[in-house]
This record gives C-alpha cells, sequence and structure tokens, in this order.
C-alpha cells in the first residue's frame, strides 16, 4: 500500500473546501438575477443542498456512486454511512489520500450538481416538493451517472469515455435535467410579457467572483494529488475561464453595442464550465481556443432561448448542458498524452476513438438524465404539486416560502 | 386638469400600465410606498421571533390628465389593477391649478 502522503491529503482538504464555497456562490449568483421578493428563496434552494445532499452522500450518495462495481451500473452498498471508509487511502481513489478525504471532496461535487438546476425553475418552485424532487434526483440520477463515467468499473469509464472534473458529471446532468424542468415546470407569470430584471447584479459578479475561485479546487482537485496535472488543471481552468468571458464580451459588444457585466459574469461560468472536463488532459493553448468555443457556443444557445418561449429562468442549459456537451467533445479533440500520461490523446494527436467515446458519453449521460428528471419531475408534480400558488407568485419566494424579507422593511 | 393617485398592489403595475397606454396615456410617475389599509399585514419570522409587518408594499401611480379622460382613466386602472380581495388599493381625484413643461415653459393642456 502506498503510504499517505501529506502534501496531496492538505491540497485535496483545501480543494474539498474550495468546492464547498461554490455553492453559496452560486446561491448568490442566482440571487442576484431573481426579483427582490424571492431572492431568500432563491439563495434557500442552493444553500438547502449542503444539508441535504451531503446528508444523502454520507449515508448512502458516496456508496451508490463509489462502492464496488456492480455490472458497470453503480456502486453497491458496502460503503454505506461511510463505513470502512476510513484514514487507510482506497487502492483506486486518490490512493496517496485517505479515502475519507477522497469522500468528501466528492461529497462537495454532489451537493452543487442538484442546486445548479435550481436555476431553470426559479421563482416558482414550492420548497418541499423541490426538497423531494433534488433528493430523488441525487439518488436515483447523479449517484449512477457519477459511477458510470467516474467509478472504478464504471460503464462509460470501461469505454473510455474522459471526463477530468464533472463535464458530464455535473454540467451536462444538471443542463439535462434543467431542460426537463422547463418543459414540466410551466413559465413564471407574466413570462413574455413582463420585465424580468435581475434586481443586484453586483451580487452575480461576486458570485461569479466566488464561483471561480471555488472552481480552482473543483478542477485543480480532481488530479487528487498536488502535482503536475493538478497545475495543468489549475492553469487550464484559468485561461478557460478568462476566454470565455473576452469571448462574451467581445460578442457581446459586436452583436448588441455595450458589453455588459452580466455578459463578463455569463461568459465567464459558460469558458469554466466547458473547461472542467478537459482541464488536466489539455495544454495553456488548448484552454483558450475551448473557453473562445464556450464563450461562442454559450451566447449563441441563450440568444435562441427566447425563441423557443421555454422559461429557463437563469440559463441552466444554454449554459452549463451547452458546456458540458462542448467541453466533453472538445476535450476528444485536444486531448494530449503529453500533458497527461494517464490520460489519451484527441483527435489533434491522431486518435480518432477518444472523440468517438465522447459521443457516446454525452448522448447516454444526456439521454439518461433527461428521461429520468422528466420522469421524477412529473411523479413528484402528480403527488405534491411543484409549481407555487398564485398568491405565493404575486407574493414572492421569500414570504409565501420563508415569512422572511431579504432587504428589511 | 385632475391629478389621478392611485395606489395598487406592486405586481399589477405591468397590467395597469399596459391598459393606461392602450388609452393613449402617454407618461406617469410611480413611486415604492408602504402604507396599511384594511387589509392585515403579515408575519414574518427570524430565528423564531414572530414580528407582525403592518406596513405593506404598494405602488403609488400619479398622472395627470385632462378632465375629460378622468372617467375613463380611472376605469382602466380599477378593472386592471383588481383581484377582487382586500388591499387592492385606492384611487384618489384631485384638482389640479396648472402644469408647466420645463424644457418649452408651456402651460396647461398643452404642458401634460
Amino acid at each position: 500500500m502506498i503510504p499517505i502522503d501529506r502534501a496531496d491529503t492538505a491540497f485535496i482538504l483545501i480543494c474539498a473546501a474550495l468546492v464547498m464555497l461554490m455553492t453559496p456562490g452560486l446561491a448568490i449568483f442566482y440571487a442576484g438575477m431573481v426579483r427582490t421578493k424571492n431572492v431568500l428563496g432563491t439563495i434557500m434552494q442552493s444553500f438547502v443542498m449542503i444539508a441535504l445532499i451531503s446528508l444523502e452522500w454520507v449515508y448512502l450518495g458516496y456508496s451508490m456512486s463509489f462502492g464496488t462495481d456492480v455490472s458497470g451500473i453503480i456502486g453497491d452498498l458496502s460503503w454505506l454511512g461511510l463505513s470502512g471508509v476510513g484514514a487507510a487511502p482506497s487502492p483506486v481513489y486518490g490512493p496517496t489520500i485517505p479515502h475519507l478525504v477522497f469522500a468528501m471532496f466528492q461529497c462537495m461535487f454532489a451537493v452543487i450538481t442538484p442546486a445548479l438546476i435550481t436555476g431553470a425553475f426559479a421563482e416558482r418552485m414550492r420548497f418541499g416538493p423541490f426538497l423531494v424532487f433534488s433528493l430523488a434526483w441525487a439518488i436515483i440520477v447523479y449517484n449512477p451517472v457519477c459511477h458510470w463515467v467516474w467509478a472504478s468499473g464504471g460503464w462509460l469509464r470501461n469505454l473510455g469515455v474522459q471526463d477530468f472534473a464533472g463535464g458530464l458529471v455535473v454540467h451536462l446532468s444538471c443542463g439535462a435535467a434543467a431542460l426537463a424542468a422547463t418543459l414540466v415546470v410551466s413559465p413564471r407569470k407574466g413570462y413574455g410579457n413582463e420585465n424580468f430584471v435581475p434586481h443586484n447584479l453586483p451580487m452575480t459578479l461576486l458570485g461569479t467572483g466566488l464561483l471561480w475561485f471555488g472552481w480552482f479546487g473543483f478542477n485543480g482537485g480532481s488530479a487528487l494529488a498536488a502535482d503536475d496535472i493538478a497545475g495543468s488543471a489549475f492553469a487550464a481552468t484559468h485561461l478557460g475561464g478568462m476566454a470565455g468571458m473576452a469571448t462574451w464580451l467581445a460578442i457581446e459588444w459586436i452583436h448588441r453595442g455595450k458589453p455588459t457585466t452580466l455578459g463578463a459574469a455569463s461568459g465567464a461560468v459558460a469558458g469554466l464550465a466547458t473547461i472542467t472536463p478537459a482541464s488536466g488532459f489539455v495544454s495553456p493553448n488548448a484552454a483558450v481556443i475551448i473557453g473562445v468555443i464556450a464563450g461562442l457556443a454559450c451566447y449563441t444557445a441563450v440568444a435562441y432561448k427566447s425563441r423557443l418561449g421555454y422559461d429557463d429562468s437563469l440559463d441552466v442549459v444554454g449554459i452549463h448542458g451547452v458546456s458540458g456537451i462542448c467541453g466533453t467533445l472538445l476535450l476528444g479533440v485536444f486531448a494530449s498524452r503529453a500533458i497527461n500520461p494517464s490520460g489519451a490523446n484527441g483527435l489533434l494527436a491522431g486518435n480518432t476513438s477518444l472523440i468517438l467515446s465522447q459521443l457516446v458519453g454525452v448522448v447516454a449521460v444526456g439521454a439518461y438524465v433527461f428521461c429520468a428528471s422528466w420522469v421524477l419531475l412529473k411523479i413528484v408534480d402528480s403527488l405534491l404539486g411543484l409549481r407555487i400558488s398564485d398568491d405565493t407568485e404575486n407574493q414572492g419566494l421569500d414570504l409565501g416560502e420563508h415569512s422572511e424579507t431579504a432587504y428589511g422593511s | 386638469m385632475r391629478k389621478i393617485e392611485a395606489i395598487i398592489k406592486p405586481f399589477k403595475l405591468d397590467e395597469v400600465k399596459q391598459a393606461l397606454s392602450a388609452i393613449g396615456i402617454q407618461g406617469m410617475t410611480i413611486s415604492e410606498v408602504k402604507g396599511y389599509g384594511r387589509q392585515k399585514g403579515h408575519k414574518e419570522i427570524y430565528r423564531g421571533a414572530e414580528y407582525m409587518v403592518d406596513l405593506i408594499p404598494k405602488i403609488k401611480i400619479e398622472i395627470v390628465v385632462d378632465q375629460s379622460m378622468v372617467d375613463l382613466v380611472v376605469q382602466k386602472i380599477v378593472e386592471s389593477a383588481r383581484t377582487g380581495k382586500i388591499g387592492d388599493g385606492k384611487i384618489f381625484v384631485l384638482p389640479v391649478e396648472e402644469v408647466i413643461r420645463v424644457r418649452t415653459g408651456e402651460t396647461g393642456k398643452d404642458a401634460i
């Protein structure tokens, strides 16, 4: 057995804390974009995941996701309640850090993924049924997909599908679930006639900063060691985010006449999300190109959304869904074993098979997550009712669902 | 000339604006106000402590129109702001002595 490496352990502990900070960061990123009466309700939908999903992760999720493989589909339940997950490193997952540290690092990913979906049905979901849906989604959607892609024995991983830090597991899965949610949950009252103007953009920009900061832990930590791969993932993360932001602003300036702060935030998140699966596998130059493509693709997707008439309120499909697909496929183009010898070569290095397996990953994860989320939402809707009442929608989530107001009286 | 002051529920503003622009009203001033009448306030809870908040957020619309428009404007506001529940608001009609457009110095009806 490899002895525990203290530098690796310290690094992953810090990275886990950084990823944890992304959930509150996401909460205020979203909250800045909603109306004054829905600020706390929106924050709460992300923030509560820290409790709900951490609990699920410890008592069920970690074992389902990373437990001993059963037919490539799911982990067995031998690590329920983290039994046997302690100081001794796992031979497969982070062999130089305590197994418990790996489990906690992964916990933060499980927490933020369902929180990302909430942007799709912002300002109109009942809190109780929303909790039921999120918990069920974590169990039925997140845990299996996480197992397929990341666990030893997972069927997509066995096919050669690569996903460094969550292009499929986090971004495509929240995007596909968001698409299902916009189809099941009807648009906000007045959508299409009234103005839904963000109530506090400085909040959204601060949230973007926290997300970016946390993303270094998200991607860098996915190396599971304080090594050259972590350094390469760190660099790619920053360059992807930077290029996404610059590209979005440039297109917006040309297309709309002025660059906007919400554009800067959206482009940054698009770039960061797109580079996520590829970070740790690609060169800094490739990361810049991926970030530029992210800015172009997500800007176009968001611009076309309004024509389709679906109320994906905070653009989860247009940003995270599109990023997850683009990043996963672009990894098949730009991956290089010169950067990461344990990875694979992409199209540019003369290997055509990686992009095909990446495509299989996108189709499998996209289709499963969309269908399973749609069914879950329909079930919860028919049993409990997802939609808030007319009165609560007029009054706002803050008072209606939580008996509080964000800005005093 | 008359000034119409309407206190309405905030989420009704868009509908009222649309109803008024449909009859040719070209401008209005609005403010976010708080107040109470027969509609009781609501309860807020902070760390278990309950507070009755009796001042409820409302929107005040101010429009100055010619005498001949008053009835129609009032009717349109009533129709578009009504939910039928308590707290739909009030409309006040006040006489206006004079109106002056700052840019041109025009007065009276021409300045509305």
